[in-house]
């Protein structure tokens, strides 16, 4: 009788115990490293701020410029924790705005735009027009959730004309 | 090899016109990065692997675009434009396409 509840509660165990604890690994990292990105990111876009950027394609002073103008980029690929993919799950159900996944794809997205941003700074470039985001489709059982293909992870690209004011 | 994604470079009069150029790339990561990419995804943070990725993609397409152009007799590129597409798990074909031009 003692082994079969030991058995049971051993079952009970390791289908709760083991997800919750995958759960609260993934929430307490993720959460880490996420106010760790902010943070990081806050000051990036401090730094950065001289940098004017605009997605028209012919902002003032730009056909007068005589400076160097190239095409710039930066990616940001950034994967969703365990925790917030779960909270997805739960808020596909109900429907509504999953904030944290608007909050990671806001990460992804300003990160890619500091990159680009750094990337027109060493070129010793103070403007960038006609910028573009995209996303992109890596694709695959590489984001770990089976049948649903990158749904998991913000993918986004950005690019534009680099000058000089 | 002038690159821009706008229409006009400034302080320059595109003169002649040579038609649309393009380049395209397939790149996969090796199934390592991949199942880091896997492990990563409990925890969260950056997959530096697929960023990689399309950071190298770019700059394959965009010279693959360079090298038609200049064949052509270009010596710029303007109205550049990216796209991608997945090919299988963990592999993205990325493609740049803008017009090569005579600029003086």
């Amino acid at each position: 009788m003692d082994d079969q509840i030991g058995e049971i509660g051993l079952t009970i165990g390791l289908y709760i115990g083991l997800p919750a604890l995958f759960l609260g690994i993934g929430w307490f990292i993720g959460y880490l490293s996420e106010s760790r990105h902010e943070k990081s990111l806050r000051k990036r876009e401090e730094a950065l701020k001289d940098v004017e950027v605009t997605d028209m394609r012919n902002p003032p002073g730009f056909s007068d410029s005589a400076g160097a103008c190239t095409l710039v980029s930066g990616e940001a690929v950034i994967a969703s924790d365990a925790f917030k993919t779960w909270v997805f799950g739960l808020k596909n159900v109900v429907g509504g705005e999953s904030k944290t996944f608007t909050r990671l794809f806001g990460r992804a997205r300003r990160e890619a735009l500091l990159r680009m941003k750094a990337q027109a700074k060493d070129l010793g470039c103070n403007a960038i027009c006609s910028v573009r985001i995209d996303g992109a489709d890596i694709g695959g059982n590489a984001s770990g959730v089976r049948g649903k293909r990158g749904s998991n992870m913000a993918i986004v690209m950005a690019s534009g004309t680099a000058w000089r004011r | 090899m002038l690159i821009v994604n706008t229409e006009t470079i400034p302080g320059k009069s595109v003169v002649e016109l040579k038609g649309l150029v393009q380049g395209n790339t397939v790149r996969a990561k090796n199934i390592g990065r991949d199942i880091a990419a896997g492990f990563k995804n409990m925890v969260g943070g950056e997959l530096k692997g697929y960023t990689e990725l399309l950071t190298e993609s770019r700059r394959e397409a965009l010279s693959r675009m360079a090298a038609q152009a200049e064949a052509l007799g270009a010596n710029a590129v303007v109205n550049v434009r990216f796209s991608t597409s997945a090919i299988t798990s963990g592999a993205s074909e990325m493609m740049a396409y803008g017009t090569a031009v005579v600029v003086q």
